[in-house]
């Protein structure tokens, strides 16, 4: 019996017994499963800032679940409210505002905007002086709590960590585009520790605004297709010319499979393992060989103990920029070799856009829902495939195959990489 | 190198401190650090009244930043706070031989507690000045983003790029975490890199983080709770009596945190082991700090011997937190220690995410070199210690979250550094 609870390495086996999403596409796991079957893109223009004057016009933003003044952290609290009040329902584990784990919050750093800036610069105390002097006057004899609650670097993490009822400190965490997957990995190392029986792991992303968009122009990474906003997100296709911003949110409750059969809890999937490696070529570039990324995806198999063959489909990283998704066809060549032309394998970003701190998470959680229903969602906007990536991506079309395993990539900016393979619960 | 499984059902494996980086305001290196702090006399820390005034800060020294990052090219890439981690990371490999030793690079996890990067304050009171005023400031808002903002800006912002340049400039190439937030980031970091290591879940961990104390933007932020200090520095205990009052300071602080089998398999000596690390939070109602202190201190007492102790506290100043950390430090005596407590603040200023690395550093210095720093200021409170230092107790409470208390000890073997 003990033996069925452990793993090929006598660790803990950690599943998955919630699961939450907002994005674009919808709120709730079943808006957005059915959104992402029928294709659906939920890249629009943007209506939150004026875009006059910016090179990049459109983006997956998530308007409709707040009336309030527009607050980068205070958004991408609501965001994560939501997916984890989801998945902690789901998971009917612990009780209302008492989680019986600790949390992992994957977030953009929590910065004061221009509305914030000028809203403290206009104050009468500091009037005369210039830049950051007036501010610090105008902080200093202001009443700004709220400011200093929410733009402490881990607000986000401690707001929810306050509504749940987490155990612990929580963690507030950034691995650039990987940081989701680093939140699951994160939860699932404590559970293989055997320190928590439970862990909630949260990716959130609401930070879009003027100042964002125009610092992912400056590195020329997003795409600039805003006549066609919903065409503009075409991972693997000729013509992709960047990623599309997003927001979004995902949660997953994993737990010791261990403590989830004896609560009688429904399992959504087993997290199999995480594999990781670091780059250090360039701030925003993978090595040209691909090492680093080949050996993130090869040490996930290993830590599952699987080879190229077991799994059956993968949840790509897939970006859409130039670069990302020639990089990923070239390290998932030589990580799986001749196995990749039968691994079917789709960008969930081509419908989502690129949510940033939350993309891992919520590609986790998507490839949760695609082993539980066995479809594949599709690779929207594929109408000219890039030659140079013979990858069956699943083109526009959903699939109905069965999936046992899903492999997860995410690669960050700034070198950090991370492998999540997700199964079906071991029979 | 392949990453070792997690050692199920195993002795869990002792954590060995085996390299030390550490930059402040008061110098570079344990040596330079150490003859300051072990004179005889009270140290003298340095102060700035002027950079941040009306409030003081404790600034970081010059240091040479082309010895740890010679290229160029990187060095344009970063902000002063990058350049601060990054280099004193590169001190920490260096400290335990791991610099330019490419197997053991590649088997190095790190753990890096970060705050922001810089904003380019300039840049922005140009924009603030533009658009002050106008009451549909965002397409003049956009233009100006677009002239002014720069690529390599956008990336000294970025949080996890303090990780990011450590391994493109260090060469460290195996887990790369980045945590967030103040001292309770610090606090996690090590935390988890010291349960990953008992867990047979990594063996070498990089760890550790820097603030600058000299940037107006987050003297903003921390007044937003009018929680700074002003007018002339005074120790942390002589702040306890008044309404409290942070002082920050700028420090960059990486530890190598080592398996014991790893350590010993390479032939390396450490300066100290960690012997225990807890932490928790709460809604800092009033004494609600206080409790979880009392708990986590609970969690360790097995390990802690009475007696005479040392303890260096990261109280952070501001109140009512001051009075409770202090009053939870006069309490030990009730559980038979003697504490000999050093304000670490008092010397170093706040240094935020950097704090606990800070007081790991000095604890393994203290342990390494058989002997105490002397007391820290003239309060009356810290007394002094005379013996050779068995163990040191840690505590570090966050400015607004967290509290933590950690145990560093002597490991049974011969020690870096105490020759």
């Amino acid at each position: 019996m003990s033996q069925a609870v452990r793993d090929h390495r006598g660790r803990p086996i950690v599943v998955v017994t919630g699961i939450g999403i907002v994005t674009s596409l919808g709120q709730g796991k079943e808006d957005n499963w059915r959104n992402l079957l029928a294709g659906v893109s939920g890249i629009r223009r943007i209506t939150r800032f004026p875009t006059e004057g910016l090179r990049t016009q459109i983006a997956g933003i998530v308007d409709w679940n707040s009336d309030e003044r527009y607050c980068a952290p205070r958004h991408s609290i609501n965001l994560a409210q939501q997916s984890a009040t989801e998945a902690i329902e789901q998971a009917s584990i612990g009780s209302r505002g008492s989680f019986p784990g600790p949390l992992f919050v994957a977030n953009s750093p929590a910065e004061t905007n221009w509305d914030q800036r000028m809203t403290v610069y206009g104050d009468e105390a500091g009037k005369g002086l210039r830049g950051y002097e007036r501010l610090v006057k105008n902080a200093a004899a202001g009443d700004y709590l709220r400011y200093f609650r929410l733009f402490q670097f881990a607000s986000i993490a401690d707001t929810l960590a306050d509504e749940f009822g987490t155990r612990g400190q929580p963690i507030s965490l950034t691995t650039a585009c990987a940081s989701g997957a680093t939140s699951v990995q994160l939860g699932a190392e404590a559970i293989r520790r055997g320190e928590t029986d439970a862990a909630l792991c949260i990716g959130t992303d609401g930070e879009i605004c003027e100042e964002m968009v125009v610092r992912f122009n400056l590195l020329s990474a997003l795409s600039t297709q805003n006549d066609d906003p919903q065409g503009a997100s075409k991972p693997f296709s000729k013509g992709r010319d960047g990623f599309v911003m997003a927001e979004g949110s995902a949660t997953l409750v994993l737990e010791s499979y261990e403590a989830a059969r004896a609560r009688g809890a429904k399992i959504l999937g087993v997290v199999r393992s995480a594999g990781e490696r670091a780059d250090t070529f360039h701030r925003t570039r993978s090595k040209p060989d691909g090492s680093a990324i080949i050996d993130c995806i090869t040490r996930a198999m290993a830590d599952a103990g699987m080879t190229p063959g077991d799994i059956d489909y993968i949840n790509a990283h897939g970006t859409s920029t130039p670069e990302n998704d020639k990089m990923e066809y070239l390290a998932l060549s030589a990580a799986l070799g001749d196995e990749l032309a039968n691994t079917p394998i789709s960008s969930n970003k081509s419908m989502i856009g690129h949510t940033l701190s939350a993309a891992g998470a919520i590609e986790a959680a998507i490839s949760l829902l695609t082993i539980q229903a066995g479809v594949m969602p599709p690779t929207i906007n594929c109408n000219e495939q890039d030659p140079n990536i013979p990858m069956d991506v699943v083109p526009n079309e959903s699939r109905v195959q069965s999936v046992n395993t899903v492999m997860s990539n995410s690669f960050g900016f700034g070198g950090q990489n991370v492998c999540l393979i997700f199964s079906a619960e071991p029979a | 190198m392949p990453r070792l499984g997690d050692r199920m059902n195993t002795k869990q494996s002792e954590v060995w401190i085996t390299g030390i980086g550490l930059v402040s305001s008061l110098g570079e290196g344990l040596d330079d650090h150490w003859s300051q702090l072990a004179t005889g006399n009270t140290p003298a820390a340095s102060v700035d009244t002027e950079d941040q005034a009306p409030y003081p800060v404790h600034p970081i020294i010059d240091f040479d930043i082309a010895a740890q990052i010679p290229k160029r090219s990187d060095q344009r890439q970063m902000g002063k706070w990058q350049h601060l981690g990054t280099y004193a990371a590169g001190l920490a490999l260096d400290d335990a031989g791991i610099s330019h030793n490419p197997d053991l690079l590649a088997a190095t996890n790190m753990i890096v507690a970060a705050g922001g990067g810089e904003r380019d304050l300039e840049v922005d009171a140009d924009i603030m000045e533009k658009i002050a005023g106008v009451e549909d400031f965002g397409p003049i808002l956009n233009e100006a983003l677009n002239s002014e903002l720069r690529p390599t800006l956008f990336l000294a912002q970025l949080s996890n790029l303090m990780a990011g340049n450590i391994s493109i400039v260090h060469g460290v190439t195996d887990s790369s975490r980045t945590f967030m937030g103040e001292e309770s980031a610090g606090v996690t970091a090590l935390e988890t890199a010291v349960a990953q290591i008992r867990h047979g879940q990594g063996d070498l961990f990089l760890v550790g983080g820097a603030y600058i104390a000299e940037r107006a933007d987050m003297t903003m932020l921390m007044e937003f709770g009018h929680t700074l200090w002003q007018g002339e520095h005074e120790s942390v205990w002589n702040r306890e009596s008044t309404d409290g009052g942070m002082i920050m300071g700028s420090a960059g602080a990486f530890l190598i945190l080592e398996s014991r089998q790893h350590a010993e398999s390479r032939g390396v000596k450490p300066y100290a082991k960690v012997d225990g690390i807890v932490s928790d939070r709460c809604t800092r109602q009033p004494g609600a700090a206080r409790k979880n202190a009392d708990k986590l201190f609970g969690q360790l007492s097995n390990e802690i011997p009475v007696g005479p102790l040392p303890v260096l506290s990261g109280c952070c100043g501001v109140q009512p937190q001051l009075s409770e950390e202090y009053e939870f430090l006069k309490s030990l005596n009730e559980h038979g220690i003697d504490a000999a407590v050093r304000g670490v603040t008092t010397i170093f200023g706040n240094t935020l995410e950097a704090q606990l690395p800070v007081s790991f550093a000095l604890a393994s210095l203290a342990i390494s070199r058989g002997k105490f720093l002397d007391p820290f200021d003239e309060s009356g409170f810290e007394k002094e210690f005379t013996d050779i230092p068995e163990h040191v107790l840690l505590s570090t409470w966050g400015h607004w979250r967290g509290e933590c208390l950690a145990l560093i000890g002597k490991p049974d073997v011969p020690l870096r550094g105490g020759e």
